[in-house]
């Protein structure tokens, strides 16, 4: 009876697994494609990648992406983690209205959150381009760095921080010497969920951005009216280098636990 | 400590202008009509008037509702048993097989739609099938790992308890573990069907450019027509209806937790 129970849940599991990454194995088979053709192999060549690499806006866009991504999250961390521990501490009413005004920023649908953005710029006579782009990716981010450090900071003795202010530290030095490093792991793991959400975001890029910026992910949809096979090597790039940080992300924390144990037997 | 505080106010005056603002705009112009200057503001319900009489929107807003509603439907018919089957694993198994859900939605959700384009180029499906499989795809495991979630919280005593009081595996799935396992289902179906009603992305490369969605509206009244106000009416009426679906599904979750 188990032998059979534990069977289905494999067979089960594996399909998933194929379904989810059936497109990913195919994208890179056929970014070795010699012909333009999406779905039938004529041959191995590195052509794609080549054209890739010449192509400028392809280009730009990965550049685009990678640069708003990292100032957003930089930026929005920041922003997020002081305004969170400053939440912690204020009245209930300013406490609760913010929470709500993040809230509805997660949850409003991203088209609706980019139409108003859009509306907004417009109003205020802002030129689309990469400024607008950025300080989107920065507005939208936020709140999930706020989401990921606050259960951390409900969690803290206040205690604390009031001795270290009692025993002379200047209010600075008690956030940066006692209260983030208390909190340092969800500060990350905010850091990373606001770096993945801008990384990947479409649809308020695409309604924010002017002409002649394009991420990854407006290139992408831009490019979708004519074949273009280096799209598949532009997505192969992007699977190597997210693999990449995975497998870093993975086994970096694995090599210090090691590194600690070794030391301690040291 | 209270000295802190302050440190909140900057943000809480950043969220108004650029999350609150951005939102009465969108207000605004669904009210109003084209050629409507701020300060000759004038409350219209013509937008509204207009979508509702035209045979065409409303079928198009049926379209999406359907859509997003049976993919909800087979992302938890689907996802259910993956999640339930991941829990069934040993811990250590359970972690990595959580990964491997994870790590194709790192990868962008524009790539890993286009690449389903080239596998159902020609496979002869309708433009409604492929994009069923394209939002399947998408968000399927968002549901897989709600449920594991909730699925993995779970006190494993709880099945042994109901096995030894003498319900049968069948019993103990349908009277122990699947209630216990209802909030999880319920916050996987707000997470597949609110973005399956508003995308616009999947059926335009999937569907092909004949299978209109109301995110496809939306977008084409902002980008092609540059009717905004009327743009902006269309998304408050998607809004208020994610906001009625949502608010139903809540709704059920408490009835269920009053129940237990």
């Amino acid at each position: 009876m188990t032998e059979k129970k534990s069977l289905w849940t494999k067979i089960a599991f594996a399909l998933a697994i194929a379904f989810f990454y059936l497109p990913i194995v195919y994208v890179i088979f056929f970014s070795f494609n010699s012909s333009r053709s999406l779905n039938n192999f004529t041959g191995f060549s590195l052509q794609w990648y080549q054209k890739m690499f010449e192509n400028r806006t392809m280009m730009e866009s990965i550049y685009y992406s990678t640069i708003i991504a990292v100032i957003a999250t930089l930026v929005s961390t920041v922003i997020g983690t002081v305004a969170a521990i400053g939440l912690s501490k204020s009245r209930k009413l300013i406490k609760e209205s913010v929470t709500q005004i993040n809230n509805l920023s997660m949850m409003n649908p991203d088209i609706v959150t980019a139409i108003g953005l859009m509306l907004f710029y417009t109003s205020l006579h802002v030129e689309a381009g990469f400024g607008t782009l950025l300080l989107a990716h920065i507005i939208f981010c936020i709140p999930y760095v706020m989401l990921s450090v606050t259960p951390k900071l409900k969690q803290l003795d206040d205690n604390i921080a009031e001795a270290a202010l009692d025993l002379g530290c200047t209010p600075f030095q008690a956030l940066t010497k006692v209260i983030i490093p208390q909190i340092k792991e969800a500060i990350f793991s905010g850091a990373l969920v606001a770096f993945t959400m801008s990384f990947d975001d479409f649809v308020i890029s695409y309604f924010v951005t002017g002409p002649g910026v394009n991420n990854i992910s407006t290139y992408v949809y831009s490019s979708v009216k004519r074949i273009n096979p280096s799209v598949n090597a532009l997505s192969t790039i992007i699977v190597l280098a997210i693999t990449i940080i995975l497998i870093i992300m993975n086994v970096v924390p694995m090599l210090k636990e090691r590194k600690k144990k070794n030391e301690k037997i040291a | 400590m209270k000295g802190f505080r302050r440190l909140a106010y900057p943000y809480a005056i950043w969220a108004v202008i650029f999350v609150v603002v951005p939102m009465l705009l969108v207000l605004i112009y669904a009210f109003t009509t084209r050629g409507n200057s701020v300060l000759t503001f004038r409350f219209t319900l013509a937008n509204f008037a207009r979508f509702f009489s035209d045979k065409i929107f409303i079928s198009v807003l049926l379209r999406s509702l359907k859509i997003a509603l049976v993919t909800t439907i087979i992302c938890i018919l689907l996802g259910y048993p993956v999640a339930y089957a991941i829990s069934r694993f040993s811990p250590n198994n359970q972690a990595l097989c959580v990964l491997l859900v994870t790590i194709p939605m790192w990868i962008n959700m524009l790539v890993r739609t286009y690449a389903w384009r080239g596998i159902l180029l020609e496979t002869g499906l309708s433009p409604e099938m492929k994009v069923y499989i394209g939002m399947v795809y998408n968000f399927l495991p968002f549901m897989i790992l709600e449920v594991y979630t909730s699925l993995s919280k779970m006190d494993p005593n709880l099945s042994v308890a109901a096995a030894d009081l003498g319900c049968n595996n069948r019993q103990v799935f349908t009277k122990v573990i699947l209630p216990l396992s209802i909030p999880g289902v319920l916050s996987g179906i707000t997470l597949v069907f609110l973005p399956a009603v508003s995308s616009f992305f999947i059926p335009k490369l999937l569907g092909g450019g004949s299978f209109v969605l109301i995110g496809n509206l939306i977008e084409n009244y902002f980008v092609t027509t540059g009717d905004w106000n009327f743009g902006a009416a269309i998304s408050l009426i998607m809004t208020i209806i994610i906001l009625i679906s949502m608010y139903f599904t809540r709704k059920f979750d408490y009835t269920e937790e009053e129940r237990a």
